[in-house]
């Protein structure tokens, strides 16, 4: 068994084992639609026998026939309500299933380390938990019972043909797999056009979002005349491509029914041929049952056409399985210690010692780091942009586990804290300013769903924020979209500033961000800043000079290491790197 | 939708061909019971073992003639769909050519973008299968019941009964179930969201301790997925299982009547059989066009859209007769104000400027005080909706917009670069520019390293630019709208990403160049603008000053309050 069947084995046994809680509705279903097979292709047996008591004139036997179509009736019926029993059924377990998938996926989610979910793209996961999770009940689990239903039609089919007439039945069996011959014989052939006709749709795909996604380049530069031209000629290589593609896959089907009427003039003539033989003879080959023999080679070559398209499907749907098993399986982070200490109200006691860190093993970042933080002082982070200020925010929260070293508050080291109460103690606003689709007021409340209207609008107000949010539409109910839509850039920072304001944490994480806002209202969100500052133990990544003299402790980073530590004064004298960086930047 | 058939019409031929071709086939369909019956009629009961053999001959004869139909037609539906999508692609890719900017922000970009894809695609499939199989299903269904009456009138009275039935039974479910799928995709998207917002806050939300909250809210999206699913699941599980008790019962009665009709010797044993044989069609067909109106639906949607992207005025026409103005200045804008939507405030608000040829015009302000708003107003990216803006003395509503852009040169705030060589990004503004005069704007940009670490003009840029620098994509852009030897030249705050002394380096270049063109440098920093000959002070949308640098900062307080908030304060204090 190759290393892929292995795999795909392993995948599989996941799979029944979410089906694990439903095995007795899958059993049933299973028993049910091999009950629906039956029936359905006993009923042209009925028919044909219905059909033969209606020789001709005056020998039309009802007393025989009469019976015979109650019956029919009866079967009819009880076919259909299983039918839908069994649909129902599969409906019911496939989408269970899909819920358990996601709820198990999204409950992994919250618990997944941030060292893996930093690393994948955000795009990548939604697509596991949503298109993968449906591929993958489409065609695993719907693809099941109809590859199940497609094999018991083909075996029953084959059964009550062989019952009726063998030698017949050989005929269609040797005469069927032409279909599939013809089928694949085109599959291939189309092949490369299809592969010449994606690349082509790439290509103009690529072309229309770049040049559209720019269009105010284009037109400022009065590009207009020369892209469509390019357009065109893209656009005239796609359709030749396109035509020849759709042309020739959609020969398939033509081409297989015309086999299929061979087949069914092969039994039709070997039927008749019988039937005139046998005229005579004690056991005649009636009408009724050719009948029947041409209605079941009219669906013999179905059921195959269906399952060859499902194995594709499952192919395609294990695959599906495999990377959302893959997201499930990740490991997940450090569960908190059982004993593990409750952090009440902090003083803002911060120990950092012989820290080291690095994201990959083989390029160290923090390396002996320690730091001694009193509460209430203020620690600057400075260094130029990309030096790694925020993996000590990552540190410090318990985003990232140090590797070596310990950080400890209060005295207990951060590992044995719960990671909740850890977490609940510092108020952090990041230079990423990120709020949830909902209200302003949802948004506001989240560090402290109890707060009322009153305490939500005093924060809001020392945030300076209380008289933007007066300005829009519905005011504290206004709706923002997912990652603040309508606001600007300083106006979503403001509502995270005053989102901490609101809980107030004993102890605060700050980036300072800058880039996007102006500086008139960089001062005022500085002034945000200071209020909430006084008396907590502060982490700050700075970048205002005012904000760096003002702390107690500077750490300079650079390249991911803090090359020095001190305070302005100190760091000046010593004329090292935050001599430098501050006169290039500062002193201009 | 009619609007769009105009591109089919070059298609015509093919377009009825193709379902003509396709209907042969189909009625080829419908004579193979009659044979069948005849076989049964005659062969059997006649014991004709010639006519047998005949027979089956040409139910071959049958199966091959319609396969030669059924390929012309899929032939012709090809064609005509992929030509038609073709045309309307390119038809559509013109058009949006022609929007304004305004129209293109009131679109969307990625609106449009789906529109040019997946829409046209799915129209694409949509008009080819229904080419091929629109005509074909109902033509069967009918057909199959006319050849019923041809049979025997009264056992053809089941087929009428039957059909409206089976339809109703089949449509009924299609309409009920689809708004109700449309329910289910909208319920899908809210759990797509939850998935989505907690990954992108994933910080935030731990930092919370929102785990177990947003947990409980995904379970109950999730479950009301999954509720909303099994129902829409239950109704229209029904569809085969009621559709099968019709068409059996309808059979069943078939067969009664049938064997009434044989014992009074009206008709024979085969016709009973081709009857039940035509009553077999019906079914499938009947459901091959329920799923085929499905695609379609889906195919009229996006045809829809298209059709009403292509109804958008471009918004972008010159005007006639409007009065000149002083053709002494080179860019002038009078009262100039701009609402980008109706009814929303005021982006800009009554700003007067007069640019004499060769001046520099420094634009400064807090995000959003219409700094860009002012510059695109220019090159007439927006149109001013109070007030007047004019370039040479011609109001700019009156240029032709290709003649007026192609005066002007801008380097925008996205540093936006395409794929392909440096040298074809250079040449957009001016395809014919030599490598000599491409070398002196790049000169100019400060951008001489940029060319020579990528190796030369040759070198390939990748989509986005993504393989330079945000530094290195900015001086590029200043070079590519410098090769356009503009007489404006427009810098939307396009020299953030570069340090000071490159910065200063630039614009000393700038002054020095031989034909000077008439700059604006829209800034937040003061040091890049206080040596322009003119400073436009904007705070929310209102030019509260306009002057040289010491004027203003005696004059101004806003732009005291900038030039302290980043020089002074902390320089005095240093």
């Amino acid at each position: 068994m190759s290393g892929k069947q292995k795999a795909q084995r392993g995948t599989l046994k996941k799979v029944l084992a979410y089906l694990k809680p439903y095995r007795m509705l899958v059993a049933l279903s299973v028993l049910l639609s091999a009950v629906t097979v039956a029936l359905t292709l006993y009923v042209p047996v009925l028919i044909g026998r219905a059909i033969d008591g209606i020789l001709g004139p005056g020998q039309v036997d009802f007393g025989r026939i009469l019976p015979l179509l109650v019956r029919i009736g009866v079967i009819v019926a009880a076919t259909a309500a299983v039918q839908w029993i069994v649909n129902t059924l599969n409906n019911h377990v496939a989408f269970q299933v899909v819920r358990d998938v996601r709820d198990r996926a999204f409950r992994h989610l919250q618990v997944l380390p941030l060292s893996y979910l930093d690393t994948q793209p955000v795009g990548g996961v939604v697509s596991r938990v949503i298109a993968d999770v449906d591929q993958f009940a489409d065609g695993l689990l719907l693809g099941f019972s109809q590859l199940f239903t497609g094999a018991v039609t083909i075996l029953g089919t084959l059964g009550f043909m062989v019952a009726i007439r063998p030698g017949i039945a050989a005929l269609v069996v040797l005469l069927t797999p032409l279909s599939f011959v013809v089928a694949r014989f085109i599959a291939t052939h189309s092949y490369d056009f299809f592969r010449s006709q994606s690349e082509a749709r790439g290509e103009q795909t690529a072309y229309i979002d770049e040049m559209l996604g720019n269009q105010k380049v284009v037109k400022a530069f009065v590009r207009e005349e020369e892209n469509a031209r390019r357009f065109d000629e893209i656009n005239g290589r796609l359709a030749k491509c396109s035509l020849k593609a759709i042309f020739y896959s959609s020969l398939t089907n033509p081409c297989t029914r015309f086999v299929n009427n061979v087949v069914y003039a092969a039994v039709a003539l070997s039927g008749a041929l019988v039937c005139i033989a046998t005229a005579g003879a004690a056991v005649p080959f009636t009408v009724g049952s050719l009948s029947a023999l041409l209605s079941y080679a009219n669906q013999y070559t179905k059921p195959f056409n269906e399952i060859s398209g499902v194995v594709t499907e499952l192919q395609n749907a294990l695959a599906c399985a495999d990377r959302i098993f893959s997201l499930i399986g990740q490991p997940a982070q450090q569960p908190d210690d059982p004993d593990a200490r409750v952090l009440t109200k902090a003083e803002g006691r911060v120990e950092l010692s012989d820290v080291a860190f690095a994201y990959t093993p083989d390029k160290p970042l923090i390396e002996k780091l320690n730091l001694s933080v009193r509460p209430g002082q203020r620690i600057a982070i400075v260094g130029p942009t990309g030096c790694g200020k925020t993996t000590l925010i990552n540190l410090l929260m318990r985003f990232y586990d140090v590797d070596e070293g310990g950080i400890s508050v209060e005295g207990t080291d951060i590992r044995h804290i719960t990671r909740r109460s850890l977490r609940a103690n510092y108020g952090m606003v990041l230079q990423e300013t990120w709020l949830k689709a909902g209200t302003v007021r949802d948004n506001l409340k989240m560090g402290k769903p109890g707060a009322t209207d009153e305490e939500m609008i005093a924060a809001a107000k020392s945030a300076h924020a209380h008289s933007f949010i007066k300005r829009l539409p519905q005011g504290y109910d206004t709706v923002i979209g997912e990652d603040g839509g309508q606001l600007s850039q300083g106006q979503k920072q403001l509502l995270c500033i005053a989102r901490i304001m609101l809980c107030l944490p004993p102890m605060l994480i700050l980036d300072e961000a800058t880039s996007s806002i102006d500086t008139r209202t960089e001062i005022r969100i500085q002034k945000a800043f200071d209020t909430m500052m006084r008396g907590r133990t502060t982490f700050i990544v700075a970048h205002r000079l005012s904000t760096i003299r003002e702390a107690d402790v500077i750490l300079v980073m650079r390249d991911g290491h803090i090359v020095e530590q001190g305070n302005h004064e100190a760091l000046l004298a010593r004329d090292g790197f935050y001599a430098k960086l501050y006169n290039s930047q500062f002193a201009a | 939708m009619k609007k769009l058939f105009v591109y089919l019409k070059e298609y015509r031929r093919e377009s009825v061909l193709g379902p003509l071709f396709k209907l042969l086939e189909a009625g080829f369909e419908l004579i193979v019971p009659l044979v069948v019956a005849a076989i049964i009629d005659r062969g059997i009961r006649g014991q004709d073992q010639g006519y047998v053999i005949r027979m089956c001959l040409v139910l071959v004869a049958l199966g091959l003639v319609g396969l030669l139909c059924s390929v012309t037609a899929q032939y012709f539906a090809a064609k005509a769909s992929v030509g038609f999508v073709t045309k309307l692609r390119s038809a559509l890719y013109r058009h949006i050519q022609g929007f304004s900017y305004q129209t293109l922000d009131r679109a969307g970009t990625s609106t449009l973008i789906t529109r040019m894809t997946s829409d046209m695609n799915q129209v694409q499939t949509g008009l080819n299968l229904a080419l091929r199989l629109l005509l074909r299903s109902p033509f069967v269904v009918f057909g199959a019941m006319i050849m019923a009456f041809t049979i025997d009138a009264r056992a053809a009275l089941w087929f009428a009964a039957a059909i409206p039935a089976l339809s109703l039974v089949v449509f009924g479910i299609m309409l009920v179930s689809i708004p109700l799928y449309r329910k289910v995709q909208g319920l899908l998207d809210r759990v797509l969201g939850a998935t989505r917002e907690n990954l992108t806050g994933v910080r935030v939300l731990r930092a919370f301790g929102k785990e177990d909250a947003e947990t409980e809210d995904f379970r109950q999206k999730n479950e009301a997925h999954t509720a909303m699913q099994k129902y829409v699941g239950r109704i229209s599980a029904l569809m085969n299982p009621v559709t099968y008790v019709i068409i059996n019962l309808a059979i069943l009665f078939l067969i009664r009547t049938g064997a009434l009709r044989v014992e009074a010797g009206i008709i024979g044993q085969g016709a009973v059989v081709a009857l039940y044989n035509y009553m077999s069609q019906i079914l499938v067909e009947l459901i091959k066009l329920a799923n085929l109106i499905i695609n379609i639906t889906k195919s009229v949607a996006c045809g829809k859209r298209i059709q009403s992207v292509m109804e958008i005025p471009a918004g972008e026409e010159t005007a006639q007769g409007l009065p000149a103005g002083d053709p002494r200045f080179r860019v002038q804008l009078i009262h100039a104000g701009l609402r980008y939507t109706e009814g929303a405030e005021e982006a800009l608000t009554d700003v007067s400027l007069s640019v004499l040829p060769g001046e520099t015009v420094g634009v400064i302000g807090g995000t959003g005080s219409g700094k860009s708003t002012l510059v695109n107003l220019i090159p007439r990216f927006y149109e001013a909706t109070e007030g007047r803006v004019l370039v040479d003395g011609k109001d700019v509503r009156a240029w032709d917009a290709p003649a007026l852009r192609q005066r002007i040169g801008v380097v925008p705030q996205k540093a936006v670069l395409f794929k392909g060589t440096v040298r074809d990004n250079l040449r957009w503004g001016n395809a014919e520019a030599t490598d000599g005069e491409i070398m002196a704007a790049v000169r100019v940009a400060q951008a001489e390293d940029v060319i020579a670490s990528k190796g030369g003009l040759d070198a390939e840029i990748e989509q986005a630019g993504r393989n330079l620098s945000g530094g290195q994509r900015q001086r590029l852009t200043i070079a590519r709208a410098l090769v356009k030897k503009p007489e404006i030249l427009i810098l939307d705050d396009s020299s953030s990403a570069l340090d000071f002394a490159t910065d200063a380096a630039l614009r000393r270049a700038l002054r020095e160049m031989e034909e000077r063109p008439t700059v604006f440098i829209v800034s937040q920093r003061t040091s890049s603008i206080r040596h322009a000959d003119q400073i436009v002070v904007l705070d929310d949308g209102r030019a509260v000053g306009v002057g040289r640098h010491e004027e203003l900062l005696e004059s101004c307080q806003v732009y005291r309050e900038i030039y302290e908030s980043q020089f002074k304060k902390e320089a005095a204090q240093a």
